[in-house]
């Protein structure tokens, strides 16, 4: 069931929740950006949605005119309850923030994420695809994004956040409602909701008992002297489950979707695997998942387009990283792309903080499919289903196996 | 060939340390700088040169 009203004009009343665009972004972008660039819609607000790479990083590095106070991709419409402006005064720092707030609780976060700690979740990945892989059925069929993508990133967060693995489905569930059904007001509430009240029984707990995880740690660090306050403590948590989650499960069921229709690549990834950690990055920039939010913080004109204060524009790292003036044969995925400045982590300051967590999840998770299962394809008459909007990645990939 | 990173610049994407371990360091929050003086031994020019190109946020600067 489509959710929206059907799309005539892609300039002047785009809509990223358009099945079409969900299902296929690429030739409306790559038309978009032989005629108009920037698109416009005042569907849900005003909106810009750039599709140059030029733009997207120029808007992304631009912090003064836009601003991360709203980075949803669907707005929110509406005022914040005072519930949650007592809870979340600060929403989900660093993504939601701007700096100074910005600059010193992204410093907290990224010890946790850095390459050397990563290293350290590198077998509990490689077990948890083991296991899936085993769970599969018999019969040489399984749902790679739902059996497989979408049951290991969950659990990897879980235990760097010291929250019991055996919830991953209602996390899976809570993040869901929050990225998937944004467009859906009670859904996105009942997700946040879930988050918040569970966090907040967490972090009491931990105040009596700290344990070595990212909370614990959390709340006994002191900045200029004072204990970090727990509301941030609160947004930090809520926002590692959110932004490490549906987005690195995304990666991996989108790279399993392309290794499932192409095999020559396949083959060439078994006959050259030198060439794995090119390929892991080509598989990222042509199926980025993640497109973040703006605000206009005061009018201004970008390549003329009137942007006005209020007005919201989507960071459309995806378009961007098919952008034929940035990237060679752009719409051509080429598994050992030498020249890949992609930016699907993001541009600028707000780099994705657990981008070397989530590169590592990806390359074990489609090592040891490969591994155990080199040779695979869509099952005839099965249908994929895709997710979109701030994070687009199959839902359903239904795939058969010798 | 010698080469740095600007720390004003770079983003922590952390290409060049994936591309050329030999040569970049990267620190807990994501810095990276150019192991030693910067001098890049001829036998890495070749993939130090692609560390340049495949950092996105154009932080690689060949200095001399
Ligand atoms: C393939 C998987 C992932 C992709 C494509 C991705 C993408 C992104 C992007 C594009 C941003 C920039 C946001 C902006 O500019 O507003 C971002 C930020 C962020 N991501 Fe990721 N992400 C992924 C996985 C993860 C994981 C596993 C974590 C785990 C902790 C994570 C945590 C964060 C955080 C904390 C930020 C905010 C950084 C800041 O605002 O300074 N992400 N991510
Ligand atoms: S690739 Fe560029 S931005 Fe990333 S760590 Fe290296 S120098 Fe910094």
């Amino acid at each position: 069931m489509p959710r929206t009203a059907p799309v005539t004009r892609w300039d002047t009343d785009f809509d990223v929740l358009d099945p079409e665009y969900i299902s296929n972004p690429f030739e409306i972008w790559d038309e978009l950006r032989q005629g108009c660039p920037i698109a416009h819609t005042d569907r849900r607000g005003s909106n810009w949605l750039p599709t140059r790479y030029a733009d997207v990083t120029a808007i992304a590095h631009d912090i003064e005119h836009f601003s991360s106070l709203e980075v949803g991709v669907i707005p929110f419409d509406g005022e914040p309850t005072e519930e949650q402006d007592r809870v979340l005064p600060y929403g989900l720092p660093p993504i939601s923030a701007d700096p100074p707030l910005h600059t010193w609780t992204r410093r907290l976060l990224l010890p946790w994420f850095s390459h050397r700690r990563v290293e350290g979740y590198e077998e509990l990945t490689r077990e948890l695809c083991r296991s899936a892989i085993a769970g599969f059925d018999a019969g040489g069929r399984a749902d790679a994004a739902e059996e497989y993508a979408q049951q290991i990133p969950v659990r990897v967060i879980a235990q760097v956040l010291g929250v019991p693995i055996e919830l991953a489905d209602t996390f899976t569930g809570w993040v869901r409602d929050v990225l998937e059904f944004a467009d859906d007001e009670e859904r996105r509430f009942r997700g946040m909701e879930g988050l918040i009240k569970y966090f907040l029984v967490e972090l009491e707990e931990r105040k009596k008992n700290p344990g070595t995880d990212l909370l614990s740690e959390l709340l006994h660090t002191e900045v200029d002297g004072a204990l970090v306050e727990e509301s941030l403590v609160l947004g930090v948590a809520a926002l590692v489950l959110i932004a490490g989650i549906d987005t690195t499960w995304s990666a991996i069921g989108s790279s399993l979707w392309h290794l499932a229709t192409h095999p020559e690549d396949r083959k060439r990834l078994a006959e050259e695997p030198e060439i794995w950690p090119l390929a892991i990055e080509e598989l990222l920039r042509a199926y980025s998942p993640v497109t973040m939010g703006r605000l206009v913080t005061s009018d201004v004109e970008f390549a003329g387009c009137p942007m006005k204060e209020g007005d919201h524009v989507l960071l459309n790292f995806p378009a961007a990283n098919r952008d034929p003036e940035t990237f060679e044969d752009a719409e051509e995925v080429i598994l050992d792309r030498a020249h890949n400045r992609h930016v699907a982590f993001g541009s600028g300051i707000h780099r994705c903080a657990g981008s070397n967590l989530a590169r590592m999840e990806l390359r074990v998770a489609l090592e040891e499919w490969m591994k155990a299962i080199p040779e695979f394809r869509i099952a005839e008459g099965e249908e994929v289903t895709w997710a979109g909007g701030q994070v687009r990645g199959p839902r359903r990939l239904p795939v058969v196996f010798p | 060939m010698n080469i740095r990173v600007d720390p004003d610049k770079c983003q922590g994407h952390a290409r060049c340390y994936g591309l050329l371990p030999e040569l970049f360091d990267i620190d807990d929050y994501g810095l990276s700088t150019v192991i030693g003086d910067g001098t890049v031994p001829p036998e890495l020019e070749e993939r130090a040169r692609l560390a340049i190109a495949n950092c996105p946020e154009y932080a690689i600067d060949e200095t001399s």
